[in-house]
């Protein structure tokens, strides 16, 4: 700790610290392992502490587990029971999401960092774990080639058009995506239509935590710029829907998605199928909170951007549409980001309601008598998918939040 | 006259005029489709089931018995009572939940900021690992992958054993329990001017503390002081609890009290979760305190104990409590997870047996939101009350 002070009489001179002594590795252990009585105990009981965590979960891992229940489910573990000759279409929209990725690591790559290109492998490292099969493999690979090679297109574009093509491209996807699993064509065309209640696995998962998010935006938008509202009955409403919202828990307003919207609804309409109650509710449960995260990037702009632009003569619509949101926007996407995460651990809970997510389906293959007593692979697995998805998420938007100058922490409990 | 016809901005153009039709357009927008929903859900209502929305049923008999409850509770009770007792379980995990995931977290935290090296690191792959993985996989796990995995009750772990034995079994924790005898009315009498006592004490030793900047130990002070009276209460006393420990009976264990593996799932699996969030929280807090604070207390003499108690956490503590008190409100909406393991909390009796029994989804769930929604709204009462308390003493 011990820092060499220049001598007070000439603040100016520049002597040198005194030089350390001693091996840098040694000295490194003794400050950080070993620097007191104290230091040295906790340090036997944190290396003792390793020792028996480590044995034990190695042991698990390679004697005890018996890892057969994931490689014989892995396929319906990842999509559920989507017909077995449609998966092209899975892929297909994968090669896509490829794209997608491609382009706007293109197009943001200033403010992405070199060491997100990390993240940009994952397919490839996805294609190098032990239980992906032949056709998994091919696939991973194509996805990862499809993504070099949007980069790669993308560059010839000037940089005001890359960053329009990568928005546009990214707020299309989701609904293309969609068209493409549902399938637009009757039974002998080329893409049937098959069912959402056959949908599941972490594609289900995803898929619903992608909903949320983006369409909960334009609706968390309007809410939080209807809350900032002078006029006392819109900013009463919002708040209101806002409050009630976020002081309900999730599982409850997935409840009233899955039996109340079929109620609310005209008895002329067709009855609305489950996959579409659920995106429903985490769509309005989600509005609510990302409404508040809205509000925050408002908070942040500071107010001579909205003098400024009223003594430009901007009308107040467009002082916000072109002024004000952008920027606002701009700073809370790594608090969407995060929003994105707690709401892809969230849609778990979709499980309670009987849809078949990741979990559901974990829950689903453990009643089979055939895997009884495999639940500790099946809960671990499942807990190891989430935990990569949502640590090189976090990771990718604590980059953006450096490369972006903003550092904001917001609420992410329930 | 021409002058002021300038002037006067014509009725269209008037911005306040404008605000208000805006606002009684958009008013009108939202009760017009909230009047359109509800009269579709009166018209479903009607036709598939025929009976109007009533909230009589409360008071019919339940028709099902629980077997976690804090309160007396019989199949021939009404509904009402047994919303009531879903609401005491889950108060009880509530309660147990938030004090158990402040320890870990505070101790997590402090963890987080130690110069060693791999506690430090140990404390960093806690909060990363659990803070990223669905609280819902957590409580599960726990549940079906640890807990129903314990032996059978006549192969029971037992601990303790001839003192104060605790049995743990595929079928929940059993421990020893007092039942209330004849002087329990006079021991609860004890220990209520015991507690009063020991407040009185420590109110003064804090006023002589902050007189004399020498501030004793006061929560030792009081617990000793509450330990002693109730210790001597016990003694003087004819036996105001009988205690009883429970003990292997053919193929039950009686005598003593229980807590079920549902209730531990749903307390490990939320603990672990939000203590790894509480831990973050107790971190910014204690890096909140300026470092020359610590220096100077240094400086002056206070052993590192002394710093902590004193220097450091009675200004962290302004900025943990906020966020702890609101991720206790999302422990509290989260114990509704209890649902995918059985546990009978308010949300597993209200939305799961009720509603199935009954059939009145729209009468249950409105309840529901109510209940959680007055529960949130308390609390953060009680926060905005405490942040507006901070602001005044600084």
């Amino acid at each position: 700790m011990a820092l060499a002070a220049a001598p007070a009489t000439d603040p100016q001179s520049n002597v040198p610290p005194p030089e350390r002594e001693g091996n840098p590795v040694l000295r490194w252990i003794r400050e950080n392992l070993f620097s007191s009585l104290f230091d040295s105990v906790l340090t036997v009981i944190s290396l003792l502490f390793l020792f028996f965590a480590l044995r034990l979960a190695l042991d698990w891992v390679f004697n005890l587990a018996q890892w057969e229940v994931i490689t014989k489910n892995i396929s319906i573990l990842m999509k559920g029971s989507y017909p077995r000759d449609q998966v092209w279409r899975i892929w297909l929209g994968l090669y896509l999401l490829g794209a997608i990725v491609g382009i706007n690591l293109r197009a943001w790559n200033r403010e992405l960092n070199r060491s997100i290109i990390a993240i940009a492998a994952i397919p490839l490292i996805l294609a190098l774990l032990p239980f992906a099969s032949e056709h998994a493999r091919i696939n991973l690979i194509i996805i990862q080639a499809t993504i070099a090679a949007a980069y790669l297109l993308t560059s010839i574009a000037g940089d005001k058009r890359r960053r329009r093509i990568a928005a546009v491209s990214s707020i299309l996807y989701i609904p293309v995506f969609i068209l493409l699993l549902e399938g637009f064509t009757d039974e002998d065309g080329i893409m049937p239509l098959v069912k959402s209640d056959l949908w599941g696995g972490l594609l289900l998962s995803v898929l619903l935590a992608a909903v949320g998010i983006i369409f909960s935006l334009p609706l968390g938008i309007m809410l939080a710029l209807g809350r900032r509202s002078r006029q006392p009955a819109i900013s009463a409403l919002c708040i209101t829907y806002i409050e009630v919202v976020r002081g309900v828990p999730l599982i409850s307003i997935l409840f009233m998605g899955n039996i109340m919207l079929q109620l609310f609804m005209p008895q002329s309409l067709p009855p609305i199928d489950r996959v579409v109650r659920v995106m429903v509710a985490i769509t309005l449960f989600t509005a609510a909170y990302m409404a508040e995260i809205v509000r925050g990037g408002l908070q942040a702009i500071p107010k001579g951007q909205y003098d400024a632009a009223y003594a430009l003569g901007f009308s107040g619509l467009k002082s916000m549409r072109v002024i004000i949101l952008p920027q606002a926007l701009r700073i809370v996407i790594p608090v969407i980001v995060s929003q994105f995460i707690g709401l892809l651990l969230d849609t778990t809970l979709v499980a309670l309601v009987g849809l078949f997510d990741l979990l559901g389906i974990g829950q689903a293959i453990l009643s089979n008598p055939n895997w009884l007593g495999r639940s500790q692979e099946v809960y671990v697995f499942i807990g190891l998918i989430y935990w990569i998805l949502a640590t090189s998420m976090a990771f990718a938007s604590q980059r953006l939040e450096k490369s972006l100058g903003v550092g904001r922490n917001y609420d992410e409990s329930q | 006259m021409a002058y002021a016809e300038q002037t006067s901005t014509p009725l269209y153009r008037d911005e306040r005029f404008l605000g208000i039709i805006n606002q009684v357009v958009v008013v009108a927008l939202v009760a017009g489709v909230l009047v359109f929903l509800y009269s579709n859900m009166v018209t479903a209502l009607r036709t598939q089931k025929e009976v109007p929305i009533s909230y009589d049923f409360l008071h019919d008999t339940a028709g099902f018995n629980l077997g976690e409850s804090t309160i007396a509770f019989t199949r021939t009770d009404p509904i009402h009572r047994a919303m009531l007792v879903g609401l005491l379980n889950t108060f009880k995990v509530s309660i147990a939940g938030i004090a158990l995931a402040t320890m870990l977290g505070t101790f997590i935290g402090v963890m987080r900021l130690s110069t060693n090296f791999l506690v430090s690191k140990i404390a960093w792959a806690y909060i990363n690992v659990f803070r990223n993985i669905p609280p819902l996989l957590l409580l599960i796990f726990w549940y079906r992958a640890v807990f129903l995995k314990l032996p059978r009750v006549q192969e029971a772990i037992v601990l303790f054993d001839p003192v104060f034995p605790i049995y743990i079994a595929n079928r929940g924790l059993f421990f020893p329990w007092g039942t209330p005898t004849a002087s329990w009315s006079t021991y609860r009498w004890i220990l209520l001017a015991g507690f009063a006592l020991a407040a009185v004490v420590a109110y003064r030793l804090r006023q002589h503390g902050k007189r004399t900047g020498r501030m004793p130990l006061v929560t030792l002070w009081f617990a000793v002081i509450l330990l002693v009276v109730t210790l001597f209460g016990y003694v003087i006393l004819p036996d105001p609890l009988e205690i009883t420990k429970p003990a292997l009976k053919g193929f039950n264990i009686r005598g003593g009290a229980s807590l079920s593996l549902e209730f531990w799932g749903l307390l490990f699996g939320l603990v672990i979760y939000a203590a790894a969030y509480i831990a973050e929280a107790v971190r910014a807090g204690i890096l909140s305190v300026d470092r020359g604070q610590r220096e100077a207390a240094r400086a002056l003499g206070f052993s590192s104990f002394n710093i902590m108690r004193l220097v450091i956490l009675p200004q962290a503590i302004r900025v943990v409590v906020p966020p702890l008190i609101s991720y206790a409100i999302g422990f509290t909406k989260n114990t509704s997870l209890g649902l995918a393991i059985g546990y009978t909390d308010f949300f597993a009796i209200t939305g799961g047996l009720i509603l199935n029994n009954t059939g009145r989804a729209v009468e249950t769930l409105t309840i529901i939101l109510l209940v959680y929604l007055t529960i949130s709204l308390i609390a953060s009462l009680v926060l905005n009350m405490y942040n507006r308390r901070i602001m005044l003493s600084h």
